[in-house]
């Protein structure tokens, strides 16, 4: 979790000499710099994608920039007309109610309430493949597609570079 | 309202309050307009009849009884979207946090504080370093032997002065080792000089959400520590 580390560091002033970053955010850089490449031809029967945006990532770590760079990842990946936006989204993003240990607390019923309306923001979307970044994301989001009946698949992001990688 | 019970001042004690208010102090409890803004916003609203604006009401009210025993602290996520739209910035979940410090440790969810305790150990899941070293070895063998383009594909462990330092969650070696091959392959197509520690390599950290700073402090310092040994210019986190 990449606030876990990041607030970490800063709120118990614990000295370090390296640089924290995101994977999300070299995965864009990398690809910019055309170290990665990817293209989506693979994409053939256009798959539609949509974005979760971590919480821990996105509103308390590094803000809209790393969303804008998940966003670039996954448009180069899959092509730039098969990214739908969900709403709200980034740094206003709702909470998919995995998040604060809620997988580990036990409180299922209560979880999978409040995923409802995560749930219903995605299914509007209509999107065949929901992008999870955070493992917490991942697991709720999944359970909650399961749960209610949503139609995607769950994923994360690296499976879908390796896919359109080009070496 | 007649059948409305009147507030029990005798009760309005905000001891709560005043140690959130010690350590926490820009946590701003009193500036709530009352406005609503965050609990429209949130995921734990009306679950355990509770929202963050009623729960920010019990501790300026004082009623530290209901605050300290009410599971509701586990069903806000902590995710601070109440933060974001906050018109004074006051952020629950910071609050959330310090109450959840207070429960004794016998009195928290039972997987979530045991998360943590594996954490302060080796990783969340537990699982033995040298299993993890292992796992690493074996898959990395299988790709190289069964995928010939990805014959030269590496995943080095404790490799002393690599530009960057990768960690893991802690869910991939334990469950799903295949899924740490896509992040090898995309590592190396970028032609990355990377490292895993074969100690505090998990990625993942429960504690912060046992709402113990000691633990916390404690799981990330020996991560900081593990990376500046190994001389790592970056500390890449996979999620
Ligand atoms: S948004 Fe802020 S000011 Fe409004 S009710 Fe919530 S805590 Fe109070
Ligand atoms: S941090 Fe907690 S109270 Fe605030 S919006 Fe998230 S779940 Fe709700």
């Amino acid at each position: 979790m990449f606030y876990a580390t990041l607030e970490g560091l800063r709120r118990f002033n614990i000295s370090h000499r390296f640089e924290f970053l995101s994977i999300i955010s070299l995965y864009a850089k990398w690809i910019r710099e055309g170290r990665l490449k990817v293209d989506s031809s693979w994409n053939k029967d256009g798959l539609k994608f949509t974005v979760q945006d971590p919480c821990k990532l996105v509103r308390q770590g590094l803000g809209d920039a790393v969303a804008d760079d998940l966003r670039f990842v996954v448009k180069q990946v899959a092509g730039e007309a098969n990214f739908i936006e969900v709403w709200p989204n980034r740094s206003n993003n709702y909470c998919c109610g995995g998040g604060g240990g809620a997988l580990q607390s036990g409180f299922a019923k209560n979880r999978r309430e409040y995923g409802k309306v995560k749930f219903e923001q995605l299914k509007k979307t209509g999107a065949d493949v929901v992008i999870t970044p955070c493992h917490n994301c991942h697991t709720q989001i999944k359970d909650i597609c399961d749960f209610y009946g949503g139609g995607w698949q769950t994923t994360h992001l690296w499976n879908w570079i390796v896919r359109a990688l080009k070496r | 309202m007649p059948d409305e019970k009147p507030l029990d001042i005798v009760r309005l004690r905000a001891w709560v309050k005043g140690r959130i208010e010690r350590s926490v102090p820009d946590a701003r409890i009193d500036y709530c307009l009352t406005c609503g803004l965050c609990a429209s916003g949130c995921p734990a609203t009306g679950i355990d009849g509770l929202d963050p604006r009623k729960f920010l009401r019990l501790l300026v009210l004082g009623q530290d009884d209901e605050i300290l025993k009410t599971n509701w602290i586990y069903t806000c996520t902590m995710c601070q979207r109440c933060r974001y739209v906050c018109p004074m910035g006051i952020d629950v979940g910071r609050i959330v946090y310090e109450i959840r410090g207070m429960r004794p440790r016998d009195e928290r969810p039972r997987n979530l504080q045991r998360s943590c305790d594996l954490q302060k150990e080796t990783n969340s899941t537990g699982i033995p370093n040298e299993d993890f070293v292992w796992v690493v070895r074996d898959v990395l063998e299988e790709v190289r032997q069964n995928e010939p383009e990805w014959a030269d594909i590496n995943a080095p462990i404790d490799k002393a002065g690599a530009e960057y330092y990768l960690n893991q969650n802690a869910k991939e070696p334990t469950v799903e080792p295949e899924e740490m091959v896509p992040l090898w392959k995309i590592l190396h197509a970028a032609g990355i000089d990377w490292t895993y520690s074969s100690k505090w390599w998990d990625g993942a950290n429960y504690c912060l959400f046992t709402g113990d700073a000691k633990d916390w402090e404690m799981t990330v310092r020996k991560q900081a520590e593990v990376v500046d040994a190994l001389g790592c210019r970056y500390y890449i986190n996979t999620e």
